[in-house]
């Protein structure tokens, strides 16, 4: 009676875990990263890929690039969009430019395919309003040269980027001289209030549309090219052809003004990505699909499940696990100053780092979440186990030696039950912050409340924001307040208190 | 009882016990008197086997002390320290009974027994439901001694039991367990260094100085015929303490 219970806890835990990075053969899953463009090309291939009848599940919005890349790499997805210039400078890491035949080269031998270009890239560019653009004709960057009057205004990465102003300025010889940095979303403003004449811009933004901006052609050749390209898993022609052949009807669909068009249906009209891509698909290749779409009820409801399963399966694991560790710690000095070191060095590491190192050992979803999770809980409940039962006055520990008590006995009915308040805080501790850092389980696709928060983080959609933070941070007070009653409940009245 | 022969023992290079010869004997209270550091405390200590001597020989009935016994033998010792030593997440009652529970007693048993040593030590019944911190240093202690009996023990080990109390309530209590020694019949071995406490209580003082046996004896032998000056010195300081009126 005494000892199953953990036992079976820790399968489920495990149980649990596997699960979260099991998935069915049929499947096929989609991948996208946490910025509009790259959901909305998502929602597109999901809706693509949905036409053969498989069933797809689109991850949307993981972390980033490396997360993307290394859930293909692993299979974890089957597909997503990737731009040429991020796959050469931040995949491979390369200085210079690499040329198509190459990279091709490169994935192939990961296993990756690269199938083409979806007809437009998204690179870097310097924007000026269309009237002032052509009033003063000024069609491509060499143009600037005869304005030196003009007033540039970048955001500070580009500014001192040396791919950036610098290596610009010094390609083209502009001759401006009041160049200024700052916050990319004012330097939009001040365009659209005429306070600023040019400044730089991803070729799709939406904002191009809504500022009326005029793109000014690179006839040098400064910038890097970032095509927007399909990646597939190179095994998906054989395991799935007929999927491969629907998510391939993507090449060449979309131009940069139609891009520029879809991040403005979202951004700023606030429309949804699914309903823009499926809008778009349905123009173009007249395919008719309906957009599944929860009530916020619902969404409310899944999301605070997937939230307290990652809380409470990793938080249990921790316990198991974090509990016999501090107590190992108190009794074996020497291993006990690993111990709390070990714990201690595992909760410095980024969170995003953690969970991209546990991409390939658990997978997209709730495996590397719930690990990362349970990583950040030993910390507080190994220490407090540690401290409660060290911190145990002499007299006590020999009035137990002394009647007679075994060892197992002493901490079962001694040591434990006095540290108990220490535990119960460290627990609590653990479990609070396990609430917060659990929203970022979304960045690797295990859902929760964090969903919510990064995508109204990404469309500046402050409704959106709160519909997670508001439920994370009433989950965090309740955790709170049912440890608080817990703690009444299981600490005798004899120690109550004392280590509050 | 206890056969101690060259037992020594140090902590930090310092000798705490040099040497101690000493042999309590069965069914009689034994006191250990002497100023602060003389090593009293630390002989309670080997007895009950808190620690081990760094040499000589220290039986308990014919038998030494070893880790592979010693949880068997400490079932056939009670032992009580200054500040009682309860478990403040137990209950007094569950403080007394622990062992007993932890051996699987009968609650039959164990309810009879309860009731004989709360009837022994004076301890009201209604007590026995409140933590230690609900209860006064006095009843404290009285739980702490009931803990000590509750399995009857043969060997009842006491490091100044009353220490820690005020003037009033210690009197009482010196009466009450001086009552409980002679209506069991166990072996004693109480620390005081009060003198008058050991008078009290004690068939045989072992008076002590810097981890030293001076003088076994009552206090009459020792007056009559003090083994060392300082022997001499420490009666006649008590006493004078006693004359003054500076408390017991």
């Amino acid at each position: 009676m005494r000892r199953w219970p953990l036992g079976v806890l820790v399968l489920i835990v495990f149980g649990l875990m596997l699960g979260g990075c099991a998935r069915s053969e049929d499947e096929v899953v989609i991948g996208s990263k946490k910025f509009t463009e790259s959901v909305i090309l998502g929602e597109m291939l999901t809706a693509l890929a949905q036409t053969t009848g498989r069933p797809v599940l689109h991850r949307a919005s993981l972390g980033g690039t490396r997360i993307l890349f290394n859930a293909l790499q692993a299979g974890e997805i089957d597909a997503y969009v990737e731009y040429t210039g991020t796959l050469s400078h931040e995949i491979m890491a390369r200085e210079t430019a690499v040329s198509p035949a190459e990279l091709r080269a490169w994935l192939a031998d990961r296993g990756i395919a690269l199938v083409g270009s979806l007809g437009f890239q998204n690179n870097y560019a310097l924007g000026m309003p269309e009237a002032e653009a052509s009033d003063l004709a000024i069609h491509t960057l060499s143009d600037l040269k005869a304005h030196p009057e003009l007033r540039f205004r970048f955001g500070s990465e580009f500014m001192e980027r040396s791919d950036g102003w610098p290596g610009l300025r010094e390609r083209y010889g502009l001759p401006q001289q009041d160049v200024r940095g700052v916050e990319h979303e004012l330097a939009y403003r001040a365009l659209g209030a005429g306070e600023a004449d040019v400044t730089e811009l991803y070729t799709t933004d939406a904002e191009i549309a809504y500022y009326g901006l005029r793109t000014l052609d690179d006839d040098l050749g400064y910038f890097p090219r970032y095509d927007a390209v399909l990646l597939l898993r190179a095994d998906l022609g054989q395991r799935a052809p007929s999927v491969r052949a629907a998510l391939e009807r993507s090449l060449g669909l979309i131009d940069v003004g139609e891009m520029v068009a879809l991040n403005a249906a979202v951004k700023i009209e606030g429309e949804g990505e699914a309903q823009a891509a499926r809008d778009f698909l349905r123009v173009k290749l007249g395919l008719a699909s309906e957009v599944s779409s929860d009530g916020l009820l619902a969404r409310l409801a899944r999301h605070s499940l997937e939230h307290l399963m990652l809380v409470g399966v990793s938080l249990t694991a921790a316990i198991c696990v974090a509990v016999p560790l501090g107590v190992l710690a108190a009794y074996r000095r020497r291993l006990g100053q690993v111990v709390l070191s070990t714990v201690g060095i595992l909760q410095t590491i980024p969170a995003l780092a953690l969970l991209v190192f546990m991409i390939p050992l658990f997978g997209i979803g709730a495996g590397p979440a719930l690990v990362a999770l349970f990583l950040y809980s030993l910390l507080p409940i190994v220490r407090n186990t540690h401290a409660g039962i060290t911190g145990i006055p002499v007299a006590l520990r020999e009035s137990a030696q002394a009647l007679g008590l075994p060892a197992a006995a002493r901490l079962r009915r001694i040591e434990l039950p006095l540290a108990l308040p220490m535990i119960l805080a460290g627990i609590k501790t653990a479990a609070v912050i396990n609430v917060g850092a659990a929203t970022l389980g979304a960045l690797v696709g295990a859902g929760g409340y964090g969903q919510p928060i990064l995508t109204g983080i990404r469309l500046d959609n402050t409704a959106l924001i709160l519909e997670g933070a508001i439920p994370s941070a009433l989950f965090a007070l309740v955790t709170q307040w049912l440890f608080e009653r817990a703690e009444r409940a299981v600490v005798p009245r004899g120690i109550r208190g004392r280590s509050g | 009882m206890f056969t101690l022969s060259q037992v020594s023992k140090h902590y930090q290079d310092k000798a705490a016990l040099a040497g101690v010869d000493l042999s309590i004997a069965p069914g009689r209270t034994t006191v250990l008197i002497g100023p602060s550091g003389c090593g009293k405390s630390t002989l309670l200590r080997l007895l009950i086997g808190l620690g081990e001597p760094d040499s000589g020989q220290l039986d308990f009935d014919g038998q030494p002390l070893r880790a592979s016994t010693l949880p068997a033998q400490r079932l056939r010792m009670g032992y009580v320290i200054q500040q009682g030593g309860l478990f403040p997440h137990l209950k007094a009652g569950e403080n007394v009974v622990l062992m007993a529970r932890h051996l699987g007693w009968s609650d039959q048993r164990i309810q009879e027994r309860l009731d004989l040593l709360a009837r022994l030590t004076h301890f009201p019944a209604d007590g026995l439901e409140r933590y230690p911190n609900e209860l006064s240093g006095g009843q404290n202690q009285r739980v702490a001694l009931m803990r000590a009996l509750m399995l009857d023990p043969e060997v009842l080990l006491l490091d100044e039991p009353l220490g820690a109390l005020d003037p009033m309530i210690r009197f009482e209590l010196q009466e009450d367990l001086k009552e409980v020694f002679q209506a069991l019949g166990k072996t004693v071995v109480l620390v005081t260094h009060d003198l008058a406490e050991a008078t009290f209580f004690g068939h045989s003082i072992v008076l002590m100085r810097a981890g030293r046996i001076l003088q076994i004896g009552t206090l009459e032998e020792m007056v009559a015929a003090p083994a060392e000056p300082f022997v001499e010195q420490f009666i006649r300081a008590q006493r004078s303490h006693l004359l003054n009126g500076g408390g017991v």
